[in-house]
């Protein structure tokens, strides 16, 4: 090193040190807060949100395996036959399950929409617990109905962050699957149509939307969350109503089928 | 602020640019673990369900 460099260094150092102030010290603090603020916003929107995704999916993986596993373990191979053409067998009136435990895990949603490999699984109740769970995500409102029962199956779930359950709800188009999983089958809806209502319309998850009076006679599903993106200023709410349904025994359906592969194979 | 900071690194210049983004990778390792999911626990007030005014 040569020997001119120390001192001018030290010569730098002092005239910094000259400029040491505090409206200096106060702006750099400023500055940090700032990016501390932007850095929570993309820890929250992106980060977070994409670590508890995966986890949501994962905990949704797993919970749909031990039904597949519980029911091959059940079958009597001999009793019960195979079934090739799912789509072609009837399998008649939709079993209903009995209302989940508080915060308990009961089904898993596959919405092809929303991408080729999104599972989550469906948990009793709409408070925190469940919507801002690695283990959840979405919500069954409590009092409304269960998967395949006449009346409406109405669910809550995040736009943006906490994983995002429904970020892509406005991009559903006339006719989208719904896929829901229980312990029981696999149930197809349909999704119908959007509406934007404002979050004080409880209306739309009545057993008929919109109709305090009717009496249900449809299998509907309703999904609500919040609008616009980043705003809790309105709600979307996604109507589907119920197509079909097969037992466990029969398989899952061609859509959720991929996922479960994808899945099982890491 | 952050001059003094930079002063207090010991080393020459590479250590102490290497001593900066371990630093940093502490902070923000903080910030992810503890920090943010504390505050995400007292600002967070998405509301996406109907009904609950």
């Amino acid at each position: 090193m040569p020997p001119a460099e120390p001192t001018r260094r030290a010569l730098r150092h002092r005239g910094r040190r000259a400029r040491v102030s505090v409206v200096g010290v106060l702006g750099e603090l400023l500055i940090t807060a700032g990016v501390l603020v932007l850095a929570f916003l993309g820890w929250q929107l992106w980060w977070n949100d994409m670590v508890m995704a995966g986890q949501q999916s994962t905990a949704a993986a797993e919970i749909s395996q031990t039904w597949i596993d519980a029911d091959v373990s059940n079958r009597d191979p001999a009793a019960a036959p195979e079934v090739d053409a799912a789509e072609a067998v009837d399998f008649g009136e939709p079993v209903v399950a009995e209302t989940a435990g508080e915060s308990e895990s009961f089904a898993v949603l596959y919405v092809p929409r929303f991408g080729a490999d999104y599972n989550r699984s469906i948990a009793e109740g709409i408070g925190n617990d469940v919507l801002n769970s690695s283990r959840s995500g979405i919500g069954h409102y409590p009092g409304t109905q269960m998967p395949g029962e006449v009346g409406n199956f109405a669910l809550a779930a995040h736009r943006s962050a906490n994983g995002g359950g429904m970020h892509r709800i406005n991009e559903l188009r006339l006719g989208d699957a719904i896929y829901v999983q229980t312990a029981d089958g696999y149930y197809t809806y349909r999704f119908r149509d959007l509406e934007y209502v404002a979050p004080t319309a409880v209306d739309v998850i009545a057993p008929v939307p919109h109709n305090a009076v009717a009496a249900p006679v449809d299998r509907f599903i309703t999904l609500t969350s919040c609008n616009p993106l980043l705003s809790t200023a309105e709600r979307i709410i996604a109507y589907g109503v119920l197509e079909s349904w097969q037992p466990t025994s029969a398989g899952p359906p061609a859509e959720v089928a991929a996922v479960i592969d994808a899945q099982a194979q890491g | 602020m952050y001059a003094a900071l930079w002063r207090l690194l010991p080393g020459p210049l590479w250590l102490r640019i290497v001593l900066v983004f371990v630093l940093l990778a502490i902070v923000l390792f903080t910030l992810s673990t503890w920090v943010f999911p504390w505050v995400d626990s007292i600002v967070n007030n998405q509301e996406v369900t109907v009904g609950r005014p």
